[in-house]
């Protein structure tokens, strides 16, 4: 049933896919509202889906695919948190195609694969996993500023008299919603690798730092750092910023790779 | 629907008449109640703004004297008034009522202050009690029509002049104008008339730096600001969001290393140029750094002229939507009027009477004059007697929304619906209307 759930919340986040290639050249006010209305239909979709998975008694949260589905959850939660407070749709622009990605790659397989039981500490196992995967959802926000800000300070800077009337929030508000995501993710993110080294500790004994999971991930904080660092410091933001949020962003999508390769932080049952 | 309407706007009458005319807030009730004591007024409001001033009527017969009114009302003579007068009737004051609304009719076409402004009068009117039924009905709908021009179409979406289009740029870049600093490099007419524009919009403080040092304090008194000495400029321009540069220099005084000065004390947080000076204050070079942001006075012209056309398009648009909002608006006014209902209510019985009076004549003979007299003043005054009622009944209901209901009620009860098809017919526009209530 839960695989039934993310299947039609695929279908509402499908629709947000089609108003992200839209947006980006035409505004318009009634397919944003479409988009939105869709977006949160899927959330419901999902949030039941997510629930029954919960309610099946496992941590089966877990699994490659329903952490994927999780984390394209967390992504949308944050992308209504924005709408909230700043009542635009723009970020969606990035975020539905990762979210209906990361959603449509957990809905394809109908069996997920389950972690290892092996585990000793469940539940620093869930912090582990919610902690991250927030930390991941908000450092997908915080890339989808960075480029949409990029593509502002373009139509501002091309004075095209169009660049008036844009879709885009004002240029600070583009700016804020990253920098806030950014400051927001980054403790998730540091928590989020704690209690996974806590995890590893109490099954390995010892954390391997020469395994490529662990390697990328400890690669992608210091970017994420690095960035919150030069925002704090000197305010990088635009071209500098965009850059590094992109460098964050691969590496993170690199650290998630890492799992099927990885000899210790794998999902599947060996 | 005899909607009445007079009025003078900027179009119509110079300043110094709308002056005159004018009418303050606080006199607005005093002056809703005068209109509707003045005879043939049933229900009035006035709409007094900088631009206009309007009075809009439902009057009892259609023809009501407003020129009068007005004469009356400020002790103007006919030779200083008519000739700046507009008046509408009917479907036309509809339609002027829509366009007022709707922002077409403006000074500055689109802009929103006017359909508060019109609230407020509504508002006025409605608490003393001179805007009931027929007007309420009016503005409502122009409330509605305001609307969706707004939405339907781009014509508030963009301001004007070169000012506001400044404006409207620092929103596209900082979001709100809360809280910014503006920094006026060279006072000038015009760089005063920005930074007015977004002091309104809500700026936070005025620096003013200026070649002759007293001019600078005198601009920056007028802003409650600050004035720096020129020699403290690039000190201090990093403290402002926005720039407005307009001196007679030469060569750019804004260069390149200047703006990444700037930038690094401001943690690279955007700056806005706006300069409008020729030749331009800021150079090129300055312009292409991240996180600054130049307009030249040819880039906020073009803006402005791209505005112009776009607007003019918007407003055709719009023109379009009242158009058809004042058709419907006069279809809904037919199903609710009740004259129709009255009129054939009236000849519905008057036949009966006639009928009932033949039938006696045929039986008792022909009458002597006397009787026949007396018999048709018993019958008339039965009918009246009974029928007064019902039409005042009617006549009251126009005002209301329950209008459509009682009609219904009567044609049903007096079996007037064939008889009024048959009258209707002829016109398809009202036969349409007819069946879909």
């Amino acid at each position: 049933m839960a695989l039934l759930w993310l299947r039609f919340a695929l279908a509402c986040y499908f629709i947000g896919l089609i108003y992200a290639f839209f947006a980006l050249t035409r505004t318009s006010d009634l397919f944003s509202r479409i988009a939105l209305h869709a977006a949160s239909m899927g959330m419901i979709f999902h949030f039941v889906s997510l629930v029954e998975l919960f309610l099946s008694g496992h941590v089966v949260w877990a699994s490659v695919h329903n952490g994927e589905s999780l984390l394209a959850f967390f992504s949308m939660t944050f992308f209504m948190i924005i709408y909230a407070v700043y009542k635009t749709t723009s970020p969606g622009v990035v975020v539905f195609p990762i979210v209906f990605f990361l959603t449509f790659v957990a809905a394809v397989d109908e069996q997920p694969v389950l972690l290892t039981s092996f585990v000793q500490h469940k539940g620093w196992l869930i912090a582990h996993i919610i902690l991250i995967f927030t930390g991941y959802a908000a450092l997908v926000l915080s890339f989808g500023a960075s480029l949409l800000y990029l593509l502002q300070e373009r139509r501002l800077k091309a004075k095209k008299p169009s660049s008036l009337i844009s879709f885009l929030p004002a240029l600070e508000v583009i700016d804020q919603i990253g920098y806030r995501s950014l400051l927001l993710g980054f403790p998730f993110m540091t928590l989020g690798l704690i209690t996974g080294s806590i995890v590893a500790m109490s099954t390995y004994g010892h954390i391997d730092f020469a395994d490529p999971k662990i390697l990328l991930s400890v690669l992608m904080w210091v970017v994420y750092m690095v960035m919150v660092f030069t925002r704090w410091n000197s305010g990088w933001r635009g071209r500098r910023a965009a850059v590094l949020a992109t460098f964050a962003f691969v590496a993170a999508i690199v650290a998630w790779a890492a799992n099927y390769f990885s000899a210790i932080h794998r999902f599947a049952a060996s | 629907m005899r909607y009445q309407l007079i009025g003078v706007n900027h179009k119509s009458a110079s300043l110094e008449v709308r002056e005159r005319l004018a009418i303050p807030e606080s006199r607005l009730p005093d002056c809703c109640r005068d209109l509707t004591a003045h005879p043939g007024i049933e229900e009035g409001m006035i709409i007094s703004t900088c631009n206009r001033v309007e009075v809009v009527t439902h009057t009892s017969n259609g023809s009501a004297d407003l020129r009068g009114f007005l004469h009356d009302h400020f002790h103007l003579t006919a030779e200083e008034l008519d000739a700046h007068l507009y008046e509408f009737r009917e479907k036309d004051a509809v339609r002027h009522v829509f366009r007022v609304a709707s922002s077409l009719d403006s000074m500055v076409v689109g802009e929103a202050q006017i359909l508060g402004q019109v609230k407020e009068a509504y508002a006025t009117a409605r608490a003393v009690g001179s805007v009931r039924g027929q007007l309420d009905q009016l503005f409502t709908r122009a409330f509605a029509v305001a609307k969706r021009v707004r939405s339907e179409t781009a014509v508030g979406s963009s301001s004007v002049s070169i000012a506001s289009v400044a404006v409207e740029l620092a929103k596209k870049i900082f979001g709100t104008l809360q809280g910014k600093n503006v920094f006026i490099v060279g006072a000038g007419k015009m760089s005063e008339l920005a930074a007015r524009h977004l002091m309104a919009h809500g700026c936070a403080s005025i620096f003013v730096a200026n070649r002759t040092y007293d001019r600078a304090i005198g601009l920056a008194q007028k802003f409650n600001g600050q004035a720096i000495k020129f020699e403290d400029l690039y000190n201090s321009c990093d403290r402002a969001d926005i720039v407005i540069t307009s001196t007679g220099a030469p060569h750019a005084i804004f260069r390149r290393e200047h703006g990444e000065q700037f930038l690094a004390r401001r943690k690279n947080r955007p700056m806005f140029f706006i300069d409008i000076a020729v030749p331009r204050d800021v150079s090129p070079e300055m312009a292409k750094l991240d996180g600054i942001f130049a307009y030249d006075i040819d880039d906020l012209q073009q803006a402005v002229s791209s505005h112009v056309a776009d607007r003019r398009k918007e407003a055709e648009l719009a023109e379009a939507i009242i158009t058809s909002e004042v058709e419907r608006f006069e279809a809904r006014l037919h199903t609710l009027d009740v004259v129709p209902t009255i009129v054939s209510l009236q000849d519905h019985l008057e036949t009966i009477r006639q009928a009932e009076i033949d039938r006696v004549r045929g039986r008792m003979g022909a009458l002597t004059p006397e009787q026949e007299m007396a018999v048709e003043a018993l019958t008339r005054g039965i009918i009246n007697k009974v029928m007064h009622t019902p039409i005042t009944t009617l006549k009251t209901a126009a005002r209301e929304a329950e209008a459509t209901t009682v009609i219904d009620v009567v044609r049903r009860l007096f079996n007037l619906r064939d008889k009024d098809k048959e009258s209707v017919a002829p016109d398809p526009n009202k036969n349409e209307v007819g069946t879909r209530h």
